[in-house]
Order: structure tokens, then C-alpha cells, then sequence
């Protein structure tokens, strides 16, 4: 008995190896295919790579723990602030070092502003996470001196990646970059939210009365996902104002916050691969889309919105995930 | 003096109204006691004040020689006082499984873990499908909960608190809601609880209560109106008086 369900696991952990080695390629296959696709186009790939970190670590709070919040690209802010302050005022101008200011400068702001938001639930907490992103933006708008204020922050200028890839005019170092940190966070997250502290995340969002009847800590664990969150937002960041050089307050703004809750729930909340789908086909529907009509842009993608939300409730990747279970009952 | 389970003149007033008042409540391991009730008695609040959800007014509660009364309801469930819900608190999304192992996981303190999976850890599979096994829901170790019969929901709910290993275990009306054809495997599953654990059962059911309880405590307006031994307790005067009021008296008297 206890041998067959040893190898019962052995395998499943298997499957689920396969699986993310699955996910990783097929994240590579699309970035490849993107490198050759829109050579002229990388700025925006770079662009989309560095808002998949936000999505992803947005899913992290709201997808996982269940954490309503419109103030979550404070933390991504944070991040490129972190990072190009650091490069601006402090000559900190190695990739990998102006990485990791983004990356602790990001899970700071995800503690401060977890201790603020996990006060209240429902829609206090949303009210309190939009306060959170006005407030920083405009301290950051006030702080002018630090970080240049409504005309962003300029001067910026990374050295070469490792000391060998200098980032070019094309944006290619910045986009291979890019790619590199978004597969590691993949595998990171991939294996958080299948660890027992994943798996008391998503109890907590479920039932977190049950998860203090089972002695669990639904405050502390959810401060904790909280900072791995900004940790990952502040990556995404950070890899914005190394590829582009200069921070604007616009990566600070309720705006961003709000299209990166409509990027998860169109791919689907409580999923890595929703929140990567979404954001791809957000923001290239949404470059095609204005592209095409720069007058009713916004519109079309309004509707598009309004399919998705009407007719593929779980998302892009959860109402596909969900067809594809249905099959895989009905088939032995 | 072997008490595992003390509770000591523990008072809570909502208003004016004396909700819970002056209640007494030892246990020692081993012990099978049922708390009875009519309807507004004060049960709901009592087990509120042992877990921890509530605050009382004066009064202590100890366990196992250590003072709880001002500790909140998850430092109590660390030291060994577990209850189960009135209705079903479970993950849906989750299964069997992951519920047991989540709970023996954080019994020992590794639910903050973010580099491993309780599928790579054998010891905690293997102990996670013996309590399944020995709870007759093995097979459903892999279906989310949300698809599992309400009576197997209560049995996982039973193998969560085994799983946290309790000293005390308060069971809140276990078998409530459940289609009277799975009402005898939560009664066996009980009745195989640990001997060494000291089980206070809240019930409205009296033949479950007579079969299960060694010890019977009746609570009526927030006092403890009766305490003995199940044979007695329907014989008491004061009982038959709180639980069918002056109807009682009518039949007495006719």
C-alpha cells in the first residue's frame, strides 16, 4: 500500500516536472518566435516580458491568497524607482546590482503595503490598495529631486550585461534579459505555489477560519506572499528601466495597477500560465488593435473584455484548462 | 487533578444578558463528554470562549496546566485544542489529501516551507493516507473536496483534527446535516477515536449522545444545570424542565 502510493507521488512529481519544463519551452518557443517575428518590435516585447512579472506577481496576492487590490503596480514602481535611482544618484550601474535594488526596493513596498492592505478585506481593502498607489505616486511626483518627478527619471544608463552584452539601440540584450529573468521567476513561482506554504495560500483564500482552526497563521503567511510578490514586481520594474532607460510615474499609476487586474482576469486568476497569456494577448491586442484604429481602440478592447468576461468566465488559460479536464474525465 | 481540560467560572455578558455564567468544565484524558442543550442555552458562545474566538468577562481556561484564557484560537489549536465546525469548513478547490497534509504540516510546524511539495515527502503521504484509510475515504484522496458527499466532507473534517493530533477535541454537532445512511460511519468513526483524547461532543442528537457519552452536561440559560451520567440525566427534574418547559409540568400533573 504505502509502496504504491510512494510511486504514485514519485510519478506525479514527475508529471508536474514535465509539465514546467513544458511551460518553460513553450515560454521560449514564444519568445523565439517574437525575437524573429518583430526584430523591429523588441522594445515592445521587452515592454511585455517586463509587465508579465507585474501580472504574475499580482496572481501571486489576488489569484492565490485572494487579496483584492487596484494598487499593485506600486510595487512595480518601487522597483523601477529602486533600480534607476540606483543607477541615477548612486552610479550602481551593473545590470545585475540595479536588478537587485529593484528587487528589494520591490519587496519592501509589497511588506508596506501588505501591512496597509491585509488591515481590511473586500472592498475596504480595495479602497485602502487604491490609496496605497495614489499616495505613492504622488510622493513620487513631490519628490522630484530623487526621482525627477512628472518628467520622469532620466540618466540612467546601464553597463553591459555580465560586462559583455552592451544594451543596444535594437533592445536586444535587454529583451534576451528580459526573457532570462521571466523563465526564472517562472520556475521560482511554479515552485512556491506547489510548496505547502502555496498550498496554505490557497486555503487561506478559500477558508481562512479553517486555516486557523488548523493552527495556521493567515496574517503572517499572507505578508510573506506579499513581499515575494514585490520581490517579483520589483524584477519587472527594474528590467523596465534598465531596457528603457528612465522611469516615468506613469509605472506608479492606478492605471497600470487596474490594466494589470483586467491582464490576469482576461488569462485567468490562480494560475502562472493565465496571468502570462493574459498579459500577451492584452498588450498585443492591444498594439494590433491601435495600430489599426487609433480612434476606437479603447473600444475594441473594451469588447473583447466584455467576450471574455461573458463567455470564458475562468479566463483565456482557466475556461481552455477547464475544456481540456472535462475531456480528460470523459476519456478513461 | 489530571485534568487536560479546565474551564473555571468563565462569564460573558452580551448587554445585561448573562450568555455564558459561571461555568465549570473539567476533562481529563480519555473522557467522553457531551454538552446538551435546548436552542439559546449559551452552547455556541461557550465554545467560543474555549477556543478562543471570544473573550470572557472573568473565568480561565487551562489547558493541560498552561493558562489559555487570553491567547487567541490559533495558539490554542498549537497546544493541543482542536475543534471541528457545525457546518463543514473546508477548501473546495482542494482534496482530501492536501487537506490532511497540509494540517500534519503545520502540526509540525513546516506549512511555511516554499522549496519542497508533500507529494516528495513520504512520511507525511504515508501518514496522510493512513488517517485517510483508517477514516474509510482513502479512495477519494485525489477528488476536490467540492465533489464529495457532505457525509464524507465530515469525515475529512474529523481526519483534519486527527491529523493535528489535539489533547482536547470539541466536536460541534458532527453529525448535523448528514442523510441518515452515513450517520453510522461518523458514529464508528468517533467511537474510534484515540483513547488517551479527551473529547467534548456538542450535540442535539440525544441517541448519539447516549451512545457516545460517558458523561453528560446540560447547559440551559448559560448555566451548567446538570452534570452526571447519561442514565440520570433524563430523570433530572430541572432538565425535563429546561428542555420541555412547563409541558413537563402539564404531563407531571396529568
Amino acid at each position: 500500500m504505502a509502496l504504491t502510493t510512494n510511486s504514485g507521488a514519485a510519478s506525479l512529481t514527475g508529471g508536474r516536472l514535465t509539465r514546467d519544463a513544458i511551460g518553460v519551452l513553450a515560454i521560449l518557443a514564444v519568445a523565439v518566435l517574437g525575437y524573429f517575428l518583430f526584430p523591429n518590435n523588441l522594445a515592445l516585447l521587452t515592454r511585455i516580458t517586463a509587465i508579465a512579472l507585474l501580472v504574475l506577481s499580482l496572481d501571486l496576492v489576488t489569484g492565490y491568497c485572494g487579496v483584492a487590490t487596484l494598487g499593485h503596480a506600486a510595487l512595480f514602481g518601487a522597483g523601477a524607482y529602486g533600480a534607476g535611482i540606483a543607477a541615477a544618484h548612486f552610479g550602481i550601474t551593473d545590470p545585475i546590482a540595479m536588478l537587485a535594488a529593484g528587487i528589494l526596493a520591490g519587496a519592501l513596498a509589497g511588506l508596506v503595503s501588505g501591512a496597509v492592505v491585509l488591515r481590511a478585506h473586500g472592498l475596504p481593502q480595495l479602497v485602502l490598495s487604491i490609496a496605497i498607489i495614489h499616495l505613492a505616486h504622488e510622493a513620487a511626483n513631490k519628490a522630484s529631486g530623487w526621482t525627477g518627478g512628472s518628467d520622469g527619471l532620466a540618466g540612467i544608463t546601464p553597463d553591459a550585461l555580465l560586462g559583455h552584452w552592451q544594451f543596444d539601440l535594437w533592445g536586444r540584450t535587454a529583451y534576451v534579459f528580459g526573457i532570462v529573468l521571466l523563465v526564472l521567476a517562472f520556475v521560482i513561482l511554479r515552485q512556491i505555489v506547489r510548496s505547502p506554504f502555496g498550498m496554505l495560500c490557497r486555503g487561506i483564500r478559500q477558508d481562512p477560519v479553517r486555516v486557523r482552526a488548523m493552527g495556521g497563521s493567515v496574517h503572517g503567511t499572507l505578508v510573506k506572499m506579499y513581499a515575494i510578490s514585490g520581490a517579483v514586481a520589483g524584477a519587472g520594474g527594474a528590467l523596465n528601466a534598465i531596457s528603457t532607460q528612465v522611469v516615468g510615474l506613469d509605472s506608479l499609476s492606478f492605471t497600470l495597477s487596474a490594466e494589470a487586474l483586467v491582464m490576469l482576469v482576461l488569462g485567468g486568476t490562480g494560475s502562472l500560465y493565465g496571468a502570462l497569456i493574459g498579459t500577451a494577448a492584452f498588450m498585443w491586442f492591444e498594439d494590433v488593435v491601435s495600430a489599426a484604429n487609433p480612434f476606437h481602440w479603447l473600444t475594441i478592447v473594451g469588447a473583447l473584455l466584455i467576450a471574455v468576461v461573458l463567455f470564458a468566465p475562468k479566463g483565456l488559460y482557466g475556461s481552455l484548462a477547464a475544456v481540456f479536464e472535462r475531456r480528460g474525465r470523459k476519456a478513461p | 487533578m489530571s485534568a487536560i481540560f479546565d474551564v473555571r467560572n468563565l462569564k460573558k455578558m452580551f448587554g445585561g444578558l448573562a450568555v455564558t455564567n459561571d461555568v465549570s468544565l473539567a476533562m481529563a484524558p480519555g473522557d467522553r463528554v457531551a454538552l446538551i442543550g435546548p436552542n439559546g442555552a449559551g452552547k455556541t458562545t461557550f465554545v467560543n470562549l474555549v477556543t478562543g474566538n471570544l473573550l470572557p468577562d472573568s473565568g480561565s481556561v487551562t489547558l493541560a496546566g498552561e493558562d489559555v484564557t487570553r491567547l487567541g484560537p490559533t495558539p490554542r489549536v498549537r497546544r493541543g485544542l482542536v475543534r471541528s465546525f457545525q457546518v463543514t469548513r473546508l477548501f473546495s478547490e482542494m482534496t482530501p489529501e492536501e487537506h490532511v497534509a497540509l494540517a500534519i504540516l503545520q502540526r509540525e510546524g513546516r506549512s511555511g516551507g516554499m522549496f519542497s511539495s508533500h507529494r516528495a515527502m513520504p512520511e507525511v503521504m504515508d501518514e496522510t493516507h493512513a488517517l485517510l484509510s483508517r477514516l474509510g475515504i482513502a479512495h477519494l484522496a485525489r477528488h476536490p473536496v467540492s465533489e464529495i458527499a457532505y457525509g464524507q466532507q465530515r469525515l475529512l473534517e474529523l481526519a483534519l483534527a486527527l491529523a493535528l493530533k489535539p489533547r482536547v477535541l470539541l466536536l460541534d454537532e458532527p453529525a448535523a446535516g448528514v442523510p441518515q445512511s452515513d450517520t453510522a460511519r461518523i458514529e464508528q468513526a468517533i467511537a474510534d477515536l484515540p483513547a488517551d483524547l479527551a473529547v467534548l461532543m456538542i450535540e442535539h442528537d440525544m441517541d448519539l449522545v447516549f451512545r457516545f457519552a460517558k458523561r453528560v452536561v446540560v447547559l440551559a440559560a448559560g448555566e451548567i444545570i446538570f452534570d452526571g451520567s447519561p442514565d440520570a440525566v433524563t430523570k433530572d427534574a430541572r432538565v425535563r424542565q429546561a428542555y420541555l418547559g412547563s409541558y413537563a409540568d402539564a404531563r407531571s400533573v396529568a
